[in-house]
């Protein structure tokens, strides 16, 4: 019983942990403003993606909506005529919608996709406020130009941040 | 024709236009407004209600390495008398809304509801009789976290746009700066972005 031995020693002792945490890395990613890295397979948004050409690699074959394990995928598949020419094969997907809020993205479309047209892509800001902003249409998940897919994911931040600089 | 002259009014060139600023309407109170939109944005404590896995995730945005108080948000109450945010994470069930909503209602004005996660959000791959198909069947929810399960940062960035629409909140009224708790219930009409 005494008082070095029941307070002093045990409160250096504490302080002595505190101190030996001070020289470890910190391990905080500063999320909004840096974005960790994630894994090389890592499931988030879908992407439709288009071949060198321009043309898309969709055919409507509706295979994704078929290995959907929730149903969230909705394929309406049409003719390819040589005049409206969307696809190579004979046809394309006229509408392509993913409920984004019912996904959850396991990634068999993309397993069951012959073509390679559905990819899922690191991007996994999705959050929003009205559900009906969930169901992501044809024109939304179809990449721009071939190859925008697989560009490195920029964050909402950062895009904001360039735009503010004028990069 | 009485509504041709407001809008020509409103529209005068003398009259300015101050975006979201003015649609509020209260030029005695803005200031105060502002200010407490901003305190309540900074500092969301959110309730410990964990349902389903995706509970594990909210935990993990909460410990160090994604960190939640740096936005503010590191308290979670187990009490919803002192929380400001219902993080509803995971599937609820057709047994647990009732719960759910008493639990809501138990919270202080303002309050708000993100719902985390496929399951809370839609029901997800639970497409049954025992889950019921999104939250806001049962709560009116603010922000819609999609994943399954969204990752710490996902969430992060849910709450952040939480705190947006908090930071753009405009006030009608003195009521709608009140710090006390009211009786009347929220209503699902109102939770428009």
């Amino acid at each position: 019983m005494g008082i070095a031995r029941d307070v002093i020693k045990p409160v250096l002792a504490g302080f002595g942990i505190t101190a030996r945490r001070l020289k470890h890395k910190k391990v905080t990613v500063n999320y909004p403003e840096e974005l960790r890295e994630q894994y090389p397979r890592t499931r988030w948004r879908h992407y439709l993606t288009r071949y060198e050409s321009g043309l898309e690699k969709c055919i409507g074959c509706s295979l994704c909506a078929g290995a959907c394990p929730a149903r969230c995928i909705n394929v309406v598949a049409a003719e390819n005529t040589d005049e409206e020419r969307f696809s190579p094969g004979e046809r394309y997907a006229t509408r392509y919608e993913i409920n984004m809020i019912r996904c959850i993205f396991c990634g068999y479309c993309q397993e069951a996709c012959p073509t390679g047209a559905i990819v899922l892509r690191k991007n996994f800001e999705l959050a929003d406020y009205k559900r009906e902003d969930f169901v992501y249409t044809k024109e939304m998940l179809l990449e721009k130009y071939p190859g925008e897919s697989d560009e490195p994911y920029v964050g909402v931040y950062q895009k904001r941040e360039r735009e503010l600089l004028g990069k | 024709m009485p509504t041709k002259i407001e809008t020509i009014v409103l529209h005068d060139s003398s009259t300015p236009i101050l975006g979201d600023v003015q649609k509020g309407g209260n030029v005695v109170i803005t200031s105060l407004e502002t200010l407490l939109s901003q305190a309540r944005a900074n500092s969301l404590w959110p309730l410990t209600f964990g349902l389903a896995c995706c509970a594990i995730e909210m935990m993990s945005t909460v410990a160090s390495r994604f960190d939640l108080a740096r936005f503010g948000s590191e308290a979670f109450r187990a009490t919803p008398r002192q929380a400001d945010v219902m993080i509803i994470a995971g599937r609820l069930s057709k047994k647990m809304a009732p719960v759910l909503r008493q639990i809501y209602d138990q919270m202080p004005e303002p309050k708000w509801v993100i719902s985390m996660g496929a399951c809370a959000s839609s029901g997800g791959v639970y497409n049954n009789y025992a889950i019921i198909q999104g939250a806001d069947q049962v709560v009116p929810v603010d922000v819609y976290v999609p994943g399954c399960p969204p990752s710490p940062d996902a969430l992060i960035y849910g709450i952040l746009k939480l705190q947006e629409k908090v930071k753009r909140h405009t006030a009608r009224n003195l009521g709608d700066l009140r710090l006390t708790e009211v009786h009347a219930p929220r209503h699902l009409e109102e939770v428009e972005a």
